[in-house]
């Protein structure tokens, strides 16, 4: 905050205003939608609605995904004993190869294939002549190279909406021929505002193509306790120290979605007792249809920083017997040293510290109070492709004044950054350096820059180091602004 | 002659672009012009009455055969036809899979870059149906095609098709030299069909540049995969393309930008001439139909 300003809120609502100066008028109008700073209801939660989820302006510099990227390398790709076909011209799948940062167990290339890249790189005359009978031959390769791969999807490009292959009847044939499940996925890049509607086609085609279809797992027995995990995707392990939290409780993880998981586990999980959904923005319609179809309730929960962790594992218990209420105040008994001993060496060191967020469509809201745990503040967060009902869930995590935006604009973002100078600035790898360069210390909180786990009370621990060393790292006193460095 | 023209044939499916562009293009062989045919259109059936075979070896074809079109040679896909005339095919894939118009652009392109067109007075592109997607517009595209020729009759569908076309060369016309040469009449012998013509042609602010008569003529010497002039040189047909050859070959640099009209336009002319009822028109033709179903039921 600055001189002129009387409050945080004041601050930011003028920062909007100076942003939206430098718009022709017509997306001045436009953009001044996605933009708004938040202020305090009379229940205590805020209000911060923006519009959202609609078409980026050409030429502002989104950052956003294609529908693509929301199956492939989101929802899909991490399920591991599974072979992707990233179907189309060589692009998509060269620059998806290796995947996000899904940790897996297995060994690559024999059981399982997260890191490997299967593409049928469209030539020519796949476009002239459509690309069925190569993705015949693709999947018939596969199935001679890689026998011990469970299944086989088709992540199409979008060349292969734009010429109308059959790729559905092309993977009900080869589903026959090699006597495992072939799915095919229509998450041509073109479709949708941003990767969210890959993330939605993805959900659809395991509810249409696995769970209505899957044969009952032979030798697999439902118990009482069983819960899946859903939106987990297991970024440096995040969903293995999820889950240890959930089985010291005496719940038993009959599932990860989809973080090093199987397929087996995706047909299994309507077996379970209770959906928990930790990406709420991915997975939510597959969570509604195992409610709808086979009667298995969901709820959200929030393993970033102790108090949040706290919150849910009370809340999930509640869904259980005593047993499991106990268990669960053990397990935050248990950690409790542990978080406490995290907090008291990093919080002096992060006390006040300002905080700006720029993630997906969870992380924005889902991280705020770990940031808080260590006494640190969130000033400005925003969603690259939230929906309304993401920003309605973040009213009870911002505070009056703290600045929103939606689908920012590379401008918008380097003007916020460069007026609000936070202490750190947490989002992806394009924003990495260009948010170093100003002098202000980043950390990105997609990959979480090749750390992590983030979640769970071991994840609190190298969360907190983490941020530590973006803050107070040695190198920011190096140097001097020009103004400074000229006094 | 000065340079290369190059002109392309469009119109509704079914009208006979084909049968006129090959006709049309034996009457300019035996002007003594070095003529291309390229034809743009998965049926590969472009060139068969000047090469008096059907389904020659097409661009697209050898090109997924060979593994790319970079793989081919000028001389695997060019075939030389009566009356010495140049014929290239670019085919396509079998109907419903992949994309026709991409296939039309890889093999215009491959066509230029191996110099197919040097030497030629004319290359002639004889392109399917209507201009569906931006493929089957590469002919009209920059560079490509100076004059677009439209196969039409005094049907409804082809006079659709006509406006459309023109809408197509109007947009590349700007951008590029595209220009329309003008409409042929493939006479269905639908009434009034001449003046039809003329009207349209007067509304695109081009010119009816021949009117064919039908002549079971054209038929027969299809059957025997032949153009007229070949089957029958001095048959009065033979005349009309030869007619239609000259004007064409004229018509150099006369080329127009069109205007295409409103559907509601159109549609005005089509009804001034009784192809099309008004909305009046039906009704009271209706209501006259249901009375004398009354009529009979009560007598």
């Amino acid at each position: 905050m600055s001189f002129e300003y009387s409050s945080d809120k004041d601050f930011h609502e003028h920062l909007i205003e100076e942003v939206l100066e430098a718009y022709p008028e017509k997306s001045a109008k436009r953009r001044r939608k996605h933009l708004n700073v938040a202020s305090a209801g009379e229940d205590g939660a805020s209000e911060c609605s923006v519009k959202s989820n609609v078409k980026s302006i050409p030429g502002v510099m989104t950052i956003r995904g294609c529908a693509y990227a929301g199956s492939k390398g989101v929802v899909w790709g991490p399920v591991k004993d599974m072979v992707h076909i990233s179907h189309g011209p060589v692009g998509c799948g060269m620059y998806s190869w290796a995947q996000r940062r899904n940790y897996y167990t297995g060994l690559t290339g024999v059981d399982t294939f997260g890191t490997m890249q299967f593409t049928s790189d469209f030539q020519e005359r796949d476009i002239v002549f459509g690309g069925d009978k190569k993705l015949k031959i693709i999947i018939d390769e596969i199935e001679a190279l890689f026998p011990l791969a469970n299944g086989i999807s088709v992540q199409s490009e979008c060349p292969v909406g734009l010429i109308g292959d059959d790729i559905e009847a092309v993977s009900r044939e080869k589903a026959k021929d090699i006597g495992k499940p072939v799915i095919p996925v229509r998450c041509e890049g073109f479709r949708g505002v941003s990767q969210s509607l890959g993330h939605h086609i993805a959900n659809d085609v395991i509810r249409d193509w696995v769970l209505d279809k899957g044969e009952p797992e032979a030798g697999f027995e439902p118990g009482p306790y069983d819960v899946v995990v859903i939106g987990d995707y297991n970024i440096g392990g995040d969903a293995w120290s999820s889950r240890r939290l959930l089985e010291e409780m005496g719940l038993r993880v009959i599932a990860q979605w989809t973080g090093d998981s199987t397929l087996a586990e995706l047909e299994r999980a309507p077996q379970g007792k209770l959906n928990l959904i930790h990406c709420y923005r991915s997975m939510n319609y597959i969570a509604r249809h195992m409610e709808e179809k086979h009667n298995v309730p969901w709820m959200e929960f929030n393993f970033f920083g102790p108090s949040r962790i706290e919150m849910s594992l009370r809340a999930i218990a509640e869904r259980f017997d005593d047993t499991i209420k106990a268990n669960a105040e053990k397990v935050i008994a248990k950690y409790k040293p542990l978080a406490e001993a995290v907090i008291a060496k990093y919080k002096p060191r992060l006390q006040g510290k300002k905080v700006l967020l720029y993630v997906g469509g969870l992380r924005p809201r889902h991280m705020i109070n770990a940031y808080e745990d260590l006494g640190m503040e969130i000033v400005a967060t925003g969603y690259e492709f939230a929906h309304k009902d993401d920003y309605q869930r973040t009213m009870s995590y911002v505070k009056d004044g703290t600045l929103i935006f939606d689908d920012v604009t590379g401008y918008e973002l380097e003007k916020f950054i460069e007026r609000i100078r936070p202490d750190l600035v947490g989002s992806g790898i394009k924003e990495k350096y260009s948010t170093q360069k100003m002098g202000v210390p980043f950390r990105q909180v997609h990959s979480w820059d090749y750390s992590g786990p983030y979640h769970g009370y071991d994840g609190f621990a190298i969360f907190a180091r983490d941020m530590d060393m973006a803050v107070n790292n040695p190198v920011w006193s190096l140097f001097k602004a020009p103004a400074s460095a000229a006094a | 002659m000065s340079g290369l023209r190059q002109i392309a044939f469009y119109g509704k499916g079914g009208i006979g672009k084909s049968t006129t562009s090959q006709n049309t293009i034996a009457g300019l062989a035996e002007m003594g012009q070095k003529v291309l045919i390229v034809g743009c259109d998965p049926k590969a059936d472009s060139t068969r009455l000047i090469l008096n075979a059907k389904a020659q070896q097409t661009v697209l074809q050898m090109a997924a055969d060979a593994g790319s079109v970079e793989d081919l040679e000028l001389e695997d896909v060019l075939r030389i036809g009566q009356g010495g005339v140049n014929c290239v095919e670019s085919g396509g894939p079998e109907p419903g899979v992949g994309c026709a118009g991409r296939g039309v652009i890889t093999s215009i392109n491959f066509l230029e870059e191996n110099g197919a067109y040097e030497g030629m007075d004319y290359v002639v592109y004889d392109v399917l149906g209507d201009v569906v997607c931006g493929g089957f517009a590469m002919p009209i595209r920059e560079n490509k095609a100076q004059e677009i020729y439209i196969v039409m009759s005094g049907e409804m569908m082809a006079l659709y098709a006509c406006n459309n076309i023109s809408k197509g060369i109007l947009k590349y016309a700007k951008t590029g030299g595209v220009r329309l040469g003008g409409l042929i009449c493939n006479s269905r012998q639908t009434d009034q069909e001449y003046e039809l013509a003329e009207a349209m042609a007067g509304k695109l602010g081009t010119k009816l540049i021949h009117f064919i008569p039908r002549d079971n003529i054209v038929q027969h010497a299809e059957l025997r995969r032949m153009t007229v002039i070949q089957y029958k040189p001095d048959a009065k047909q033979a005349d009309e393309y030869r007619a239609l050859a000259r004007k064409i070959h004229e018509n150099s640099g006369k080329g127009v930008i069109p205007t295409p009209v409103s559907m509601d336009e159109l549609e005005d002319m089509l009804m001034e001439f009784g192809i099309l009822k008004s909305d009046e028109d039906m009704i009271a033709e209706l209501e006259a139909k249901e009375a004398a179903a009354r009529e009979a039921v009560s007598a």
